[in-house]
């Protein structure tokens, strides 16, 4: 049995371990709230975005374009796969890499080449102890402060290689911010540029009216112009969402860590108390039999 | 003038603009057009450059815009820079140094086959606008 001290010990222990999850927990959620803000900073941005960018892929239709057309032979895939840089924060990060080996596991039947782009460290590190090739590395990014010249950065060399036909497909593997209680790994389609869908039905009549817009250059070049941008667009919102993901994951892990230690300590306590009070118990013993023997 | 029209400029950072504008000067791609109440729907590209407005005083408001794309409608205009800011709140040392490494590797382009030329220029342009707006600041 532990003795005393042990478990007085152990419950100091536990505090400590509590204080500090306590504090991660803390700085999680003043951190979630700045990557929250950002992400609702762009939301007036990417929905005009999409908006326009909708609008004109119905006007003109243009097929020329190599970031839309589908190539026919798929040899090479890159993925940009966006996980954390830290870890503490539950299942978050191995949720991403799962959604990425299950995929690699779908392609590697047929005789295809998978190369990763990472952002962050946690995936960068999987991506080596599997042995992948890793075409690009980005950390310190996911988590922290960053600006929309970043998505600018990686997505010209995505773009770049894809043109060189050093990929034939490029995937993004992100998680997305469903709640701060949820977040959901995702796959998307990068390049080519999957078919773009003109917003939703109720935005019919604004449709009508934008196709009587006069555009300066034409309709087509100003979908060249775009398309690659929203490449860029895609990838800024795909590192927000991770970013804000991994803040929300960790807050709910120490969230719970902390309760658990609230746990550990409450039985631990109660344990110190029967010890105690059994050690007490038995002096009494020793004392009144001691009085007993002198009695007689 | 009676009426105003809705001007904004959208980055994916932040909003900078959002209010009302008499008139809205912007360098279009193909030059550079003026709004005013009542526009038809039009739609283009911008260059880098200065967008320049009336606010509801008529006092005349200067924004920097690095390119990006620019929708007038009867009503209102909306501007989707990748970068863009106010003329108060541009940083002149940062736009002087990246004007001096623009320089600096425009001089090295010549004799170095790595350095894309036509963005080093954009970045030099970019600088060079900045601190031409930022020198008319009160």
């Amino acid at each position: 049995m532990a003795t005393l001290k042990d478990v007085k010990t152990k419950i100091g222990a536990v505090k400590k371990t509590k204080q500090i999850t306590k504090a991660m927990n803390m700085v999680a959620a003043s951190k979630l709230r700045g990557a929250q803000s950002s992400m609702i900073g762009f939301r007036p941005y990417a929905s005009k975005f999409a908006e326009v960018l909708g609008s004109l892929a119905e006007r003109g239709g243009n097929e020329a374009n190599q970031l839309l057309a589908v190539r026919e032979k798929i040899s090479k895939i890159n993925i940009l796969l966006c996980t954390s840089d830290r870890g503490l924060c539950g299942g978050f990060n191995s949720n991403l890499m799962l959604k990425a080996e299950s995929f690699l596991k779908e392609k590697s039947k047929s005789d295809i080449k998978v190369s990763f782009a990472c952002f962050g460290k946690k995936g960068r590190d999987w991506c080596r102890k599997k042995n992948l090739e890793i075409a690009s590395e980005h950390v310190g990014i996911v988590g922290g402060r960053f600006g929309f010249n970043v998505a600018v950065k990686a997505g010209r060399k995505l773009i770049d290689r894809y043109l060189d036909n050093e990929y034939d497909e490029v995937y993004v593997i992100y998680s997305e911010f469903k709640s701060v209680a949820k977040q959901l790994p995702v796959i998307k389609k990068l390049l080519p540029i999957p078919p773009i869908e003109a917003a939703e039905k109720s935005k019919e009549a604004e449709k009508k009216f934008l196709a009587e817009h006069i555009c300066e250059p034409s309709p087509s070049e100003l979908l060249d112009e775009m398309l690659p941008r929203n490449i860029y667009v895609q990838i800024y919102s795909a590192l927000l969402e991770t970013s804000t993901s991994e803040h929300a994951a960790r807050m709910a892990a120490m969230n719970n860590a902390t309760k658990a230690c609230n746990d550990m300590i409450n039985s631990l306590t109660l344990a110190y108390n029967k010890a105690r009070q059994a050690s007490i118990t038995a002096d009494l013993m020793d004392i009144v039999g001691g009085a007993e023997a002198l009695k007689g | 003038m009676a009426e105003n029209i809705k001007f904004e400029v959208v980055t994916p950072e932040k909003s900078v603009v959002s209010e009302e504008a008499q008139i809205v000067m912007a360098p279009g791609s193909l030059g550079e057009f003026g709004v005013l109440i009542g526009h038809t729907p039009f739609f283009t590209t911008l260059k880098v450059g200065i967008i320049r407005y009336k606010d509801i005083k008529g006092e005349e408001r200067f924004v920097f815009v690095n390119g990006g794309f620019a929708e007038a409608l009867p009503d209102r205009v909306t501007v989707l820079a990748e970068s863009a800011e106010r003329r108060r709140d541009i940083d002149v040392e940062r736009a002087e140094s990246a004007l001096k490494r623009a320089q600096e590797r425009l001089e090295m382009a010549g004799a170095r086959e790595d350095i894309d030329f036509i963005r080093v220029r954009t970045a030099l342009e970019r600088a060079m606008q900045r601190i031409k707006l930022a020198e008319t600041r009160r």
